[in-house]
């Protein structure tokens, strides 16, 4: 008896297990409303037949069409002379009815000769009319008539009875030849146009992608970012530092840049302040520093930002000059016209690009500033002072931090005015970073860069678990259906599925050769470009090949979102019924996406 | 002269990797550290050059607390330090001269690096150093073409690149054959003749009784010995290892 009750338990757990599994299954069909009774119906299998029908009929190439046709005369009502028979020209085909006048809805006979053997003939009534050339044709016949092997034909058909008239009306019977070679059909050449978009839309989209998610990809990974610490002090001054920087460099580099467009016809005074100033401060710091290692480092510091502004005031004048040059092109070079596009759109970026660089540089641009000066005096402080000064930068941070928070939430759901939505999460924030930097030692390094990894993690995260396709109708929102929406989805999530793929390879790196270029006193930059570098280059470009695997596809569907290529197209034709032309479509994604891929697996046999 | 001062390690707050441990080396001594596996040399080794972060405690060089600097400077002091290492941590996918001039990224401007450039006269210092340890012929192979001997040849051209004070070497010999083991020792036996401070983790004792001038015992991150390698005895030995080692090689 003892053996038995466990087994008999188990039993019974099996039982209820099947039970709950048949559960399972008879909701999961119900909800995804299975049914086979629908298929079954004949109405619904004869549209397959004409769909698959369709398909199986792709509407590659076209002829040129002779249109022959055949006339006789009736007359309909039957109340005069009926009219004379037309006399056949010889070798050309003819046509006779049973009868030349006959009553509306009576039956007659066609019968024609000299056509050709086994052709398709069609037969029309065409009413009388005034003028010759708006005459109609109205199909006496549902279906084509075919000839005998000798060349002839006799079919019975019914007259209208809505087309009377007393004078001479027209039987005409056509046949439509073939002539010439055949020719690709229009649709042939629309998918043609539209593939090549497509195969486009992916490369574009991988090469934006790819060079986003490279320097992410850093950002994201664990093992570097986890070497990446600072002292709480510092952390804070960063934290203040980086939006005023990031705002400053913005506006500083957008004017250069305005100041750059316009050269040589902007005011010279703006010459002077962008680039003497850092030259005179250069001046001013070196004549003062002598061999001081702090005013060294900020005299660099002022070089640099002096070359930069130069740098930026030449690109934006290359950049104004290309846009007029590209636009100039654009409307000039006719077949040619790509490459005023490019340089058009080249330019653009440029001109765009530059604020925001100018605004990136600017968030990182004073961090090592204020980290040389806190590293010069925290230490020299007394164990108070230090944690004074941790205390009023965390104040100041949190503040900042949370006011910018609730300022982009405030920017979403329109709380109310600015700068009352702010003051309490600012407040709250400043008293949080506050009671961090009382309960913990400021002079301690903490994980910065875990903070870093983290934010990158969440947001690839969020983003990659939106597919591409839904991506779309948001782009296509902002800059119109077409292409260029499904590019910036594509890229978009290019980017953060290629920036999680790629951080996975840098985490699994063998960590002996950082240790060891760390150890030779090589700087973050540096150990990423002889350390890590030279081990994720294999990893990296087969991943790359992955995804522009991925892309290929994608961009071939992106359509169906707006995204344009030849997914668009097809989502077109399926809703007009053109079943024929969506058939090429389909036809022709099935080889690009098959011949890339073929390719895509050479080239990485190739390299690895 | 290098002064560790009751450096503290532990671990994620539960282990203890060392145990307030203090010594000082003068310039150009041969210092074997020896221990079981686990007893805290490597621990040691990274905590001079800061590879590891101390829980507490001090690393002076020449007068200069490494513990105490803030990170420019501590790249700066890392520059005198260089470091071998038992698995030779070579950038296997890079050519040999490549992995070399890697010593010398202390010296170069990081904008340089951007682009892999060097200074010919690093070039040429890269060059000589792969004469010196026997494989010149070897510079524009890549790294993971060469036999583990060579390799560490290669790690020990790429410490000489610094121009070092001291050498920290981490089981230098540890993956190689007997043979190999004594030509690696005898360089680094080289360098302390010309004045380098060698400090040296080893497993064999005959190793450290040939070439070591001093040696220290770890066991469980204390120093459980420190003196001449001659002193170690089968006594002091079983101390050092438990009483149940035997001794081999």
């Amino acid at each position: 008896m003892k053996k038995k009750s466990p087994s008999l338990l188990k039993t019974l757990g099996k039982i209820v297990l099947v039970i709950g599994i048949v559960i399972v299954y008879a909701y999961g069909l119900q909800v995804t409303k299975v049914d086979l009774e629908k298929p079954q119906e004949a109405k619904r299998q004869e549209q397959l037949t004409n769909i698959l029908q369709g398909l199986a009929h792709p509407d590659l190439i076209t002829y040129e069409i002779d249109r022959i046709s055949a006339e006789a005369r009736i007359l309909v009502p039957c109340t005069g002379t009926p009219p004379p028979e037309i006399p056949a020209e010889p070798g050309q085909p003819a046509i006779k009815l049973s009868s030349n006048c006959a009553e509306p809805g009576e039956a007659i006979t066609v019968s024609g000769t000299g056509f050709n053997p086994n052709e398709n003939v069609f037969i029309f009534f065409v009413p009388y009319s005034a003028d010759p050339a708006a005459a109609v044709e109205l199909k006496l016949t549902g279906n084509a008539v075919p000839t005998d092997s000798d060349g002839n034909f006799s079919k019975e058909v019914t007259l209208r009875k809505d087309r009377t008239s007393d004078k001479p009306q027209t039987v005409r019977v056509v046949v439509n030849r073939r002539v010439g070679s055949p020719k690709p059909s229009e649709a042939l050449k629309q998918t043609w146009e539209k593939i090549v978009e497509t195969v486009f839309l992916a490369f574009i989209a991988t090469t934006l992608g790819v060079t986003l998610a490279v320097p992410i990809s850093f950002l994201a990974a664990r093992n570097l970012m986890l070497q990446v610490t600072s002292t709480l002090t510092k952390f804070m001054a960063s934290l203040i530092i980086m939006p005023i920087g990031a705002l400053l460099g913005y506006s500083i580099v957008s004017r250069l840049t305005e100041f750059g467009s316009q050269f040589p016809n902007g005011n010279a005074e703006a010459v002077l302040l962008f680039t003497a100033a850092p030259l005179v401060g250069l001046a001013v710091v070196q004549s003062a520093g002598g061999k001081n290692t702090f005013f060294k480092a900020l005299g660099r510091w002022f070089i640099g930002v002096a070359i930069a502004a130069v740098a930026v005031v030449v690109l934006a004048k290359i950049g104004s000059v290309g846009r007029e040059t590209g636009i100039s092109l654009k409307h000039s070079l006719g077949g040619w016209s790509f490459v005023g596009n490019f340089i058009l759109i080249f330019s653009d970026v440029i001109l765009l690009g530059l604020p925001a660089l100018g605004a990136l540089l600017g968030a990182f641009a004073f961090s090592p500033i204020s980290n040389r000066i806190l590293e010069a005096t925290v230490p020299r402080m007394s164990a108070l002072t230090s944690k004074i000064v941790a205390v009023v930068l965390s104040v100041l941070a949190g503040a900042i931090v949370f006011g910018v928070i609730a300022a982009t939430l405030n920017w979403f759901y329109e709380f109310g005015d600015v700068a009352q939505v702010v003051r309490t999460p600012a407040t709250i924030g400043a008293v949080l970073f506050a009671a961090l930097a009382l309960a913990i030692d400021v002079n301690h390094p903490i994980p910065t860069g875990m903070f870093v990894y983290y934010v990158f993690r969440t947001i690839m995260n969020t983003l990659r678990s939106i597919e591409p396709l839904v991506m779309v109708v948001a782009f296509a929102v902002w800059v119109g259906i077409g292409p260029f929406a499904g590019v910036m989805a594509l890229g978009l999530h290019t980017i953060v599925a290629l920036g999680k793929l790629y951080s996975e390879q840098v985490e699994n790196i063998a960590t002996g050769p950082i240790e060891a270029i760390t150890a030779t006193g090589a700087n973050r930059l540096q150990t990423i470009i002889y350390a890590v570098i030279p081990q994720i280059v294999p990893p990296y470009i087969a991943f790359t090949l992955y995804r522009w695997d991925i892309n290929v596809r994608m961009s071939t569907i992106i359509g169906f979102g707006g995204g344009g290529g030849i997914g668009f197209l097809l989502s077109q034709n399926i809703n007009l019924l053109k079943y024929r032309q969506a058939s090429v479509n389909m036809i022709a994604i099935a080889i690009v996406v098959a011949s890339l891929d073929y390719l895509s697996a050479k080239v990485r046999e190739k390299i690895t | 002269m290098l002064e560790i001062k009751n450096i503290t390690k532990i671990y994620d707050n539960t282990v203890l990797a060392l145990n307030d441990v203090s010594f000082t080396v003068p310039q150009g001594q041969f210092l074997a550290v020896v221990g079981l596996s686990g007893s805290g040399k490597s621990t040691l080794l990274r905590c001079i050059n800061r590879l590891i972060e101390p829980t507490s405690g001090q690393v002076i060089l020449d007068g200069i607390d490494i513990t105490a600097a803030q990170p420019d400077e501590l790249r700066r002091i890392r520059r005198r330090i260089g470091m071998i290492f038992q698995h030779f941590n070579l950038v296997l996918r890079s050519p040999v001269i490549t992995n070399v001039l890697a010593g010398r990224l202390g010296y170069t401007n990081p904008a340089w690096s951007l682009i892999n450039r060097f200074s010919k006269d690093d070039i040429a210092m890269a060059l000589k150093q792969l004469d010196r340890v026997g494989i010149k012929e070897k510079a524009y192979v890549r790294a993971d073409e060469l036999s583990g001997g060579q390799q560490q040849r290669v790690g020990i051209a790429r410490a000489l690149m610094q121009e070092p004070s001291i050498m920290l070497a981490d089981e230098p010999v540890a993956s190689l054959d007997p043979v190999l083991a004594h030509s690696i020792m005898q360089y680094l036996e080289q360098l302390r003749d010309e004045g380098i401070t060698v400090i040296c983790s080893l497993h064999f004792l005959d190793l450290v009784q040939r070439y070591a001038d001093r040696a220290i015992a770890l066991k469980d991150g204390n120093i459980v010995f420190d003196g001449s390698p001659s002193e170690i005895d089968e006594h002091r030995f079983k101390e050092i290892y438990g009483e149940e080692a035997q001794r081999i090689g």
